[in-house]
């Protein structure tokens, strides 16, 4: 077995200077009615590489990739382009290969990478301090909830009703196990402001998102100031990181928290995972932070160095009364996130940004030039949410026939809210001008 | 001294070997590195974006005010940058990596190829169903393996790492309880004080409340303290019981301690971390298991990056299989794979959803690739060689340190401190060990051992490579016991020397901040 290095002879020289007479000297402890004799049935046996790859391309072969066509699906996560060397660096062994950076005096290369890593996500989301990474946006924005509910010492959290559902849905999971109350705000396309209102004496935090699942692009600012009026925390969501080269970021708003999905920069669609976690928070809050932060110091020698940092807030010293319960996160993810964010620079960013809204408003003029057709969001950066006239299940499917995957049917995300013939649509810099003829080409075929 | 034809030197002269420092700050291959904002600008790129067209924006006003002003590198400029970096790290493709309970094994290139398939690597997780068929195949095949391997009848694949399982098990017990009606009665949840932290705060996380149990002195759960434990029954939610467990020992009573958790009403949680030293040997659904999560990226090799990401599927018995989380796959009678996404239906007893989508994808195919690559046969091996490492590590070590606990262990060999002359430190061997071209061993944990030294050689290192650590160690080790005062230094020849956690902790400094022009003007 290629991956086994031991001999036989190793194996028989090993157990002699052990003393035992075979491997099952070692698993006498285990009950004997549960000590399994031969291999596990119903399983193959080990493959050489050829065949496993053959497998492996089989099963591959059935799914239709985002680059084999227009392509048009957001809400979460979206197509972009990942430059050719940001694969290469996270692939290097150095980073691949290496653990959580416990013993930081051989690990300043991961570490320096989430000091810039931080330091990135703080400027983008123009918030005062960042962590190294949660697992992905929709468990960033659950603990930061809990979060609030911690510093404000109170019980309720109030979602807006354009939160991502799955971010709603883990968000509301993880509060009511710790016994706070989750009110959920009607869906609405554009009902982010509606959070100023509702917020009482009560809340520990309101979570609105911008852009929100359907698009929507809005400034969170009298949100802000509605929540601080009545000692409650504004926690600002986003699932696309791209968007916050051009849009009002959640530090320009007054939020206390901003929690996100990095995806969108330096990572792959993945079939939903692994992403990155982007956890920001203002500096008053940090001792109250989930996750790993990594911390500039000095060695022995007096040089500059690095660390993590402000470890008593977390599950391996405190353990009971940790600020979370995560331990490993998505180290490599946001290495890739930093890498393809050094790529860019803050000038390619915001032009990157902006070809992804140029894609998108090219999308909604064509789409919304079809007779029957109707873009619902108002204010948008790359994605917004159309109605047409027949079903959206429908639309799709026949879409699909004409080569071209149009979006997300929002029944799929809101089985119960009536929007089955909306489908939630998105642009990036990958989605060409013959792209779009050919999805407006084909959607006229069908309506 | 010789010379070629060019009066060139061809042979060392001698010299003293003075120690210095460079005018560059490099030193010879290693190279200095600054931060990122202290060599680009924000106006430097690393790709070729075409120009915008400049058209009427649809934002509404909601626009950015301040830019990021992050600074950005050209290509090679970050090519660079990121080598220079990578060589300050060390990984399990430079040298054995003998960190306990993290399982560091060779991650297979094969693994790495295969995920990067665009079948895999380039399909969105709501795109039409029919268009991922192969994606649900897949998942729908891992499963079916992690099924068969733990002799579980369920199993959740959408955790995301090993403490996201633990979330999973515990709000699947939480569920179970809800729908016993006794959600709000039974809340006390049994840990053992050898548990690792993200078993209590997993449970906290919960909204149970921690009751810790004892060790005895085999290293095994203290059998007496547990039956105290339980003199009271109606409060009990369940325990949280990592097997074999964190002093690298199976739980000889475990079979015993899942019928007195039953007997009480509550539900055993088993912590999977462990599971490379049993896998294809014992099968946790013959041991009154309820829910374990497993860490792919521990026993199925996918990379631990620096960090995650990571994938944490937790198998389920029949009693809580009911209560898992959406999303899972279904085979539908006509042969199709599906997705069932909402607590409704066939799901209508399921705790909710604990994440975004569907799962760590690209840890799947990673792990379903090595599972194949071994096979039933190859995994038993892995298990095997896995333990007769650890032990063989052990049985080279005992006589200059001390193992914690008598008998064989598993996967994992446990010392304390207890050899080591007074002002020497489990740290000092840990860093001395850094000076021998090793990564250090866990080092004070477990707690229920001072100055614990927890080593996990893995079954992908070979005997050579285990002599030469052993060599190494047992080296580190005498000079420990005779107080050897050089070894508070170490590590004296790794890219940095000790730092200074304190300090970092003290007045954190946590990103980078742009020098003021005064600064700048008194340098």
């Amino acid at each position: 077995m290629r991956y086994l290095p031991l001999t036989p002879e190793d194996r028989a020289s090993m157990l002699a200077t052990i003393g035992a007479k075979s491997a099952d000297d070692f698993y006498t402890d285990v009950p004997k009615a549960a000590r399994l004799k031969a291999k596990i049935a119903g399983l193959p046996d080990h493959q050489g590489e050829l065949a496993v790859e053959r497998h492996m391309t089989k099963l591959a072969a059935k799914n239709r990739s985002a680059s084999s066509g227009p392509f048009f699906v957001g809400a979460g996560a979206y197509k972009h382009h990942v430059p050719a060397t940001v694969d290469m660096i996270i692939q290097r062994s150095e980073f691949l290969t290496t653990y959580t950076p416990y013993q930081p005096e051989i690990a300043q290369g991961t570490l320096q990478t989430l000091f810039e890593f931080q330091t990135q996500v703080a400027a983008l989301t123009a918030m005062d301090v960042a962590n190294a990474s949660m697992y992905d946006g929709s468990t960033a924005c659950a603990e930061a909830a809990v979060m609030a509910a911690r510093v404000t010492k109170r019980k309720k959290v109030i979602l807006s009703g354009g939160l991502h559902p799955h971010y709603a849905a883990a968000t509301r999971l993880l509060c009511e196990a710790q016994g706070l109350t989750v009110v959920q705000l009607p869906v609405a396309i554009d009902g982010e402001g509606e959070l100023a209102k509702s917020v009482d004496g009560e809340t520990a935090c309101v979570i609105g998102q911008s852009p929100n699942v359907f698009g929507t692009v809005t400034d969170l600012t009298s949100v802000a100031k509605s929540a601080h009026d009545k000692g409650a925390l504004l926690v600002s969501v986003f699932t696309e990181a791209v968007s916050l080269g051009l849009v009002t970021p959640p530090g320009e708003m007054g939020a206390d928290i901003a929690a996100g999905e990095g995806q969108s920069i330096g990572n792959g669609l993945n079939f939903g995972g692994p992403y990155v976690g982007l956890f920001a928070c203002k500096e008053k809050l940090v001792r109250q932070m989930p996750g790993r932060l990594c911390g500039e110091t000095v060695d022995a020698d007096g040089k500059r160095g690095f660390v993590l940092t402000l470890s008593t807030r977390e599950q391996h010293i405190r353990r009971d009364k940790a600020t979370s319960n995560i331990c490993t996160n998505s180290g490599l993810c946001a290495l890739a996130f930093t890498s393809h964010m050094t790529l860019l620079g803050g000038k390619g960013l915001k032009q990157l940004a902006e070809l992804n809204h140029e894609a998108a408003c090219e999308l909604a003029d064509t789409l919304g030039a079809l007779k029957g057709v109707e873009v619902l969001t108002p204010r948008f950066f790359n994605e917004f949410a159309i109605r047409t006239p027949v079903d959206a299940e429908a639309v799709l499917a026949m879409l699909d026939e004409a080569g071209v995957v149009g979006g997300v049917r929002a029944s799929r995300l809101f089985p119960k809210d009536h929007l089955g013939d909306v489908i939630l649509v998105a642009a990036t810099e990958c989605t060409t001008t013959e792209d779009i003829a050919a999805y407006a080409a084909a959607l006229k075929e069908i309506i | 001294m010789g010379m070629n034809t060019q009066g060139r030197p061809t042979a060392p002269a001698s010299a003293s070997g003075a120690t210095f420092e460079t005018v560059s700050g490099s030193r010879g291959l290693l190279q200095r590195e600054d931060l990122l904002f202290e060599i680009g600008t924000p106006e430097t790129t690393g790709v070729d974006l075409p120009k915008p067209k400049g058209t009427k924006n649809r934002l509404g006003g909601v626009k950015r005010k301040v830019d990021t002003g992050l600074a950005g590198l050209s290509e090679p400029q970050a090519v660079r940058h990121y080598m220079r970096l990578s060589q300050k790290n060390y990984a399990i493709d430079l040298g054995l990596f003998p960190l306990g309970s993290c399982t560091m094994k060779h991650n297979p290139r094969l693994n790495e190829k295969m995920a990067r398939l665009p079948g895999f690597a380039d399909i969105h997780p709501l795109q039409p169903q029919a268009t991922v068929q192969g994606a649900l195949e897949l998942i729908d095949e891992l499963a079916t393996w992690l099924k068969t391997l733990t002799g579980m009848p369920s199993v959740a694949m959408s955790p995301k790492a090993g403490a996201h399982g633990e979330l999973c098990g515990m709000l699947a017990i939480r569920q179970a309880l809800i729908a016993r009606g006794e959600g709000d009665t039974r809340k006390r949840v049994l840990v053992p004080e050898s548990a690792h932290g993200t078993n209590p705060a997993t449970a906290v996380q919960c909204g149970f409340i921690v009751d810790e149990i004892k060790a005895d002195k085999r290293g095994r759960v203290d059998m007496e303290d547990l039956k105290s434990k339980l003199a009271r029954t109606d409060d009990i939610a369940g325990i949280m019981l990592t097997n074999p467990n964190t002093c690298g020992l199976f739980e000889t009573d475990i079979k015993n301690i899942a019928d007195l958790i039953h007997t009480a009403g509550g539900y055993f949680y088993c912590d999977g971390a462990n599971f490379n030293a049993i896998v294809g040997r014992v099968r946790p659904g013959d041991l009154g298991v309820d829910a374990m999560h497993i860490n792919l990226h521990k026993t199925f090799s996918t990379p631990h990056g620096g960090g995650g990401p990571g994938s944490g599927p937790t198998v389920f018995s029949q009693a809580l299989a009911p209560y898992a989380p959406v999303p899972f796959v279904t085979k539908d009678e006509d042969g199709l794979f599906r997705l069932v996404e909402h607590v409704d239906g066939e799901a209508s007893e399921s705790f909710g959803r604990m994440v975004a989508f569907h799962g760590q994808m690209g840890m799947f195919v990673r792990a379903l690739t090595y599972m194949l690559s071994h096979g039933a046969d190859g995994l038993k091996q892995v298990a095997e060689d896995a333990v007769l490492n650890a032990n063989y590590v052990q049985a080279r070590l005992k006589h200059v340190m001390t193992p914690a606990f008598d008998g064989f262990c598993m996967h994992e060999a446990l010392f304390s401190d207890a050899f080591t002359a007074d002002g020497i430190e489990t740290i000092d061997i840990a860093k001395a060990l850094i000076d021998e071209g090793y990564h250090p061993m866990t080092m004070y944990f477990p707690l229920v051992v001072h100055g614990a030294m927890l080593i996990e050689p893995t079954e992908t290192e070979s005997k050579a490579e285990l002599d030469r650590f052993c060599d190494a160690l047992e080296s580190i080790a005498r000079r420990a016991a005779q107080g050897d005062e050089t070894l508070k230094g170490a590590p004296y020849l790794a890219p940095a020397r000790r730092l200074d956690e304190t300090r970092a902790a003290r007045k954190p400094v946590l990103k980078w901040t742009a020098p003021l022009p005064e600064q700048i003007a008194a340098e």
